[in-house]
């Protein structure tokens, strides 16, 4: 096999995997929810609170982590499990977190808003907008004061354009001269109000250029492109130039949260987008290049089973207990009184 | 044993932390030229700008960024310059830095010292005169310390340095010429409060800028016979309940005086918790609920003063009609 082909199918191969393991949270989160126009269902959800699904933008994350290694830090967004699993995080752990269960990434403690796989640098989904920026410029701050190699992926959203950590850490960022790879994952949709009409000028990456941090703009349905990209960018911050910036467009296939039907939108649009499903797209791309239908078909359902048998584990696994309220709070003065 | 200023006595604990240890790094607006107060003089020259670094006025990264540096293995103490300022960066310390050990499993760490500076400072007027301590006293994950001497601003900040947790260090802006005799290499523990005077009547408790004064005023209550249980409560998270809930079901009366806000003030708390604990009688004698005025008269209606705790002191030993 040509090695496109071969890097192309380990692409789509993390890819289905993270859309395997969002269909299966987006299920096990339905009932006993009201929210958005959906009315309670008798069934207690498996999956509990807002669950932010990442459908259709697997490439981006995808192809960034791709170029990342085990040891490069990465901070994410409230829709960061995808991020979390390309970065190498362990299925079953973050299936366990998802489900409140003390097997977890985060002993049950953070749920999918915060999911966090430190073991693999990935530093944690952050349940509020651009907050992750300069979390990231810090830790980057830190590996160039302790002479490490490692770099700092941040991954934020275009929504988070229009707060001001945006325009602080860009600027940290170029100030301090620092390995960051900054990506704006653009799903063009700021929980349900689209961010075109929210936003002045000409959008993320002409507001980079103007701090100082140069980039590319790339189709981000596309994980080839996304993959080449990055893999452009991350050389440079490698070699030390300072920070870089890739502005990724997508687009979210479900709503803001996962009980949210997303009925605000434009149908046409939706049935537009549908249609430049990032797994379709690197699917023709693999068939032009001789690789059967069968085997992407294989992985396909080899990431459903394997998703599958993380929900089989994760809701068999123990609860916390509820003394672990108490701990993992501080050293001083933690757990003490009412 | 050395003679020092609040200042000089915290640029020394953090000198001798920088020293140690190469991962703690201090980062702020102005801290090349030893910051406004003086408290970071001539740290730049002997740790170099990647250890002392000067920043952008951007608060929220300033904050955000310290705990970035602290999950990547530093030590960050991050100026504020004013508490007022630190408002700025109010996810960042409150949503990231105090949570980010408990919701991520314990993953991570993040011990650092956020320095906000509290308090009125001569006609500094509204937005530079505040004392936020009640708010960080609220949030878990955080430990709040307040220091009211040079020896305790150097010793308890060599402890906020180690204890590996996020600290809120609230030195006092009227402080910072206060001298004292301060012992290398002493660090004083965080949650254990100082008794300033012993005395069996009533069990006054302050801290930072306040202390002082009810130290005055424990010695014109003395000259009246009443005689006072001085406590400097130094931690306000957490807090010396042992010490100061001691001292009230002795004396059986208990007066709480801070220069923040009485509303809603962590005095609320203290009186809150020791009626509980001990049924004692209790007044509060905090600041009235108005922003700090510019003018002289305007200001000095925010402060709390000898007269004023004598006063409240007096009322509360009075027996109850």
């Amino acid at each position: 096999m040509p090695d496109a082909a071969s890097r192309l199918l380990a692409l789509y191969r993390t890819m289905a995997r993270i859309r395997a393991f969002e269909n299966a949270a987006e299920i096990a989160s339905q009932g006993g929810v009201q929210a958005w126009g959906v009315a309670t269902s008798a069934k207690p959800a498996l999956v509990r609170g807002p669950l932010h699904l990442s459908t259709g933008q697997e490439a981006v994350a995808t192809g960034v982590c791709a170029n990342l290694k085990r040891e490069d830090l990465l901070t994410s967004t409230h829709r960061g499990h995808g991020h979390t699993l390309a970065k190498g995080a362990d299925v079953r752990r973050m299936m366990g977190e998802l489900f409140g269960r003390a097997t977890g990434t985060n002993k049950g403690k953070g749920g999918s808003m915060h999911i966090a796989d430190f073991s693999v640098g990935m530093l944690g989904a952050n349940g509020v907008v651009a907050a992750g920026m300069p979390i990231a410029v810090g830790a980057a701050h830190a590996l160039k004061i302790r002479g490490r190699k490692e770099i700092v992926a941040c991954f934020f959203g275009d929504g988070a354009v229009n707060r001001g950590p945006f325009l602080e850490a860009l600027n940290w960022a170029v100030v301090y001269h620092l390995p960051v790879l900054f990506v704006c994952e653009d799903n063009r949709i700021s929980a349900t109000t689209p961010t075109g009409p929210m936003t002045g000028g000409a959008g993320a990456s002409v507001r980079a250029e103007s701090i100082g941090v140069p980039g590319l703009k790339v189709d981000g349905n596309d994980v080839e492109a996304v993959d080449a990209a990055a893999a452009r960018l991350v050389a440079e911050v490698r070699g030390g130039s300072g920070p870089r910036f890739l502005h990724a467009v997508t687009y979210r296939f479900k709503g803001h949260v996962s009980v949210d039907p997303g009925a605000y939108r434009d149908k046409a649009e939706v049935a537009a987008a549908l249609a430049f499903d990032p797994l379709l797209i690197a699917r023709v791309a693999l068939v032009g290049r001789d690789v059967v239908s069968s085997a992407i078909d294989a992985i396909d359902a080899a990431a459903k089973a394997e998703i599958d048998a993380a929900m089989v584990e994760a809701e068999a696994a123990p609860w916390p207990e509820s003394a672990a309220a108490y701990t993992d709070i501080q050293n001083t003065g933690a757990g003490q009184w009412r | 044993m050395a003679l020092m200023n609040y200042s000089q006595a915290a640029a020394a604990a953090l000198s001798e932390a920088m020293e140690a240890d190469p991962n703690v790094v201090a980062l702020g607006e102005d801290l090349g030229r030893g910051g406004i107060f003086a408290q970071y003089r001539g740290l730049q020259q002997k740790f170099g700008a990647d250890r002392v670094i000067d920043t952008p006025i951007s608060e929220a990264t300033i904050m955000g960024a310290a705990v970035g540096m602290a999950l990547a293995g530093l030590r960050p103490v991050v100026e504020m310059r004013v508490v007022d300022f630190a408002l700025c960066a109010m996810d960042e310390l409150v949503n990231q830095a105090a949570k980010n050990r408990f919701m991520f499993g314990g993953q991570g760490r993040v011990p650092l010292v956020v320095r906000m500076p509290i308090g009125l400072w001569t006609a500094s007027a509204a937005q530079h005169s505040q004392s936020l301590e009640a708010w960080f006293a609220h949030i878990p994950g955080l430990v709040v310390v307040a220091p009211a001497a040079a020896d305790d601003n150097y010793g308890l900040l060599a402890s906020a340095l180690a204890s590996g947790d996020p600290v809120v260090y609230m030195e006092h802006k009227e402080l910072w010429a206060v001298e004292g005799d301060v012992v290398a290499g002493t660090k004083v523990p965080l949650g254990i409060a100082r008794r300033l005077r012993d005395g069996g009547d009533v069990t006054i408790v302050s801290w930072s800028k306040a202390v002082p004064t009810c130290v005055a005023a424990a010695t014109e209550l003395a000259a009246a016979g009443i005689q006072a249980d001085v406590i400097d409560l130094r931690t306000l998270w957490p807090w010396d309940r042992e010490m100061v809930l001691g001292s009230t079901a002795r004396t059986g009366h208990l007066l709480v005086v801070h220069e923040a806000v009485q509303v809603g003030g962590f005095g609320a708390e203290i009186a809150a918790a020791a009626a509980e604990a001990t049924g004692c009688r209790i007044r509060r004698l905090g600041a009235p609920r108005i922003p700090s005025g510019y003018s002289k008269p305007l200001e000095d209606e925010s402060r709390v003063t000898v007269a004023g705790v004598v006063a409240a002191a007096t009322t509360l030993m009075r027996p109850p009609s």
